[in-house]
């Protein structure tokens, strides 16, 4: 993995924005800035908008009201953004064809694929696995991998969605370390968790938002020794915000 | 072929007019089967990944002609081929082409649609990590297509299967002349209508026995796919 000092998408700037579905206000008036460092940890309960924010941040849904904009221009392509969803979808083929598929769509050139897949397959720990069929590698191996191919175009920002949600402790610790490898290398990380713990341990800082909107942004041990907000108290308290 | 030898003493004693019945019949239906995938395996593709006004009403069109009756086929293509129709200069009217012309009509809806159906189902799975790697639209059908191949393959095999049964319009288009546009189907209808069962039984034993032979080369196809490829 080479390391991204040159953060090109960073900052993202989100500016009043809203999403709209419907009647439904999924975000609302959500302001905030993205900027290089340790890992930005979103938290919130379902449907707080953790997931909508990703996508916003990516690219994938445009807002409603408000604009994005990714280093001062509002369109940007995601060529130098990655995204993992919660439950990555693994195209029919091998692992390391997986991989091989990225590269080629990242404009790697063919001569160079193979190489940089047996790398990538190596970063994530699945040098073993790479003739495997994708869709038969556990939840764990498939997250590996769907991290591998989102850093198969060297992103400098890696946005990922509840990456350990169902997954067992054992591969909750693999994708820990990688997330801690891929922002040791200097990609930003944005990430979305439902595990306390995990944000507490992984995160620069955090976002807690609840019913669309940033209720408390603060670096994590601020977060967590001193939360500023009701609703961050109540949720670390275990409470159930409603 | 004399009436009265059984289609299995004429297969096993090497026939030429029987293997000249098999081997029309299975060239007719796979070239056919073949034409038809070229033709409706991009038509579906384009139809599950496009949004204009009217793809509903085309769905729903593309559904109900799995359905055409093969004899209004075959008129409607005996009509365009004959000497007075519109195509009557081609000559083609009562000769294989005429019948896998009919046959192509037939099964072209089947795989455009069973096609659509694959790809769709497909790619409402693919969009957002296509989306998400920044795959380009033709990559995007060309995968869709590719990681989809295994169940297309049954979509193919639905098209041979529907050809393979077919007699109506070939026989309305081919004529059923002995030696060049005689098939195992419309054999089968004529020695039926001569009363020689014991022929038409073997034939249509035979029928059956390569559409299950095809049917296992597909499965098989499908199966090691989903082993090798998940």
């Amino acid at each position: 993995m080479s390391a991204n000092t040159d953060n090109s998408d960073l900052p993202i700037e989100f500016s009043g924005v809203d999403i709209d579905v419907g009647e439904l206000k999924v975000l609302r008036q959500i302001s905030i800035s993205i900027e290089p460092g340790a890992p930005t940890v979103l938290i919130g309960p379902n449907g707080s908008g953790k997931t909508t924010f990703l996508r916003v941040a990516m690219g994938l849904t445009a807002p409603s009201k408000g604009r994005v904009m990714w280093c001062g221009h509002s369109q940007s392509p995601p060529v130098r953004r990655a995204i993992v969803f919660q439950r990555p979808v693994m195209l029919r083929r091998s692992a390391f064809g997986n991989l091989h598929y990225a590269l080629a769509s990242a404009g790697v050139p063919r001569s160079a694929r193979r190489r940089r897949a047996n790398e990538l397959l190596s970063l994530v720990d699945l040098a073993g696995l790479g003739d495997r069929p994708a869709r038969r590698l556990s939840g764990g191996e498939q997250q590996r991998l769907a991290i591998a191919r989102a850093l198969a175009r060297e992103p400098h920002v890696l946005l990922l969605d509840e990456p350990t949600a169902s997954l067992d402790p054992a591969a909750t610790k693999s994708i820990e370390e990688l997330v801690r490898s891929v922002s040791a290398s200097g990609v930003k990380v944005v990430m979305a968790t439902h595990d306390l713990g995990e944000a507490r341990r992984l995160a620069g800082d955090i976002v807690l938002l609840h019913r669309g909107t940033i209720v408390e942004r603060a670096a994590v041990d601020q977060f967590f020794n001193s939360p500023a907000t009701k609703e961050a108290q109540a949720f670390l308290a275990g409470e159930l915000l409603l | 072929m004399p009436d009265h030898t059984s289609a299995f003493h004429l297969l096993l004693t090497g026939d030429p007019a029987l293997f000249s019945i098999v081997g029309l019949s299975l060239a007719i239906t796979l070239t056919a089967a073949v034409v038809a995938s070229f033709i409706g395996m991009p038509l579906g593709a384009l139809v599950a990944l496009t949004r204009f006004r009217g793809r509903q009403f085309v769905i729903v069109v593309m559904n109900a002609l799995m359905g055409l009756p093969p004899v209004i086929v075959g008129l409607a293509v005996y009509l365009s081929l004959s000497r007075s129709g519109p195509l009557g200069s081609w000559g083609l009217l009562f000769t294989p082409s005429a019948m896998v012309i009919a046959q192509t009509i037939l099964v072209t809806p089947i795989i455009a649609a069973l096609t659509r159906q694959t790809i769709e189902d497909l790619w409402l799975e693919y969009r957002d990590e296509f989306s998400a790697m920044h795959v380009g639209a033709f990559r995007r059908i060309a995968t869709l297509l590719w990681d989809g191949r295994f169940s297309l393959v049954t979509a193919l095999l639905a098209g041979f299967g529907r050809a393979a049964a077919e007699v109506g319009s070939i026989i309305i288009v081919g004529g059923n002349i002995e030696g060049f546009t005689r098939t195992m189907t419309t054999a089968i209808a004529l020695e039926t209508s001569k009363g020689n069962l014991s022929l038409a039984v073997g034939l249509g034993v035979i029928l059956m026995g390569i559409v299950v032979l095809v049917s296992a080369f597909a499965w098989g196809v499908r199966r090691a796919g989903e082993r090798f490829a998940g």
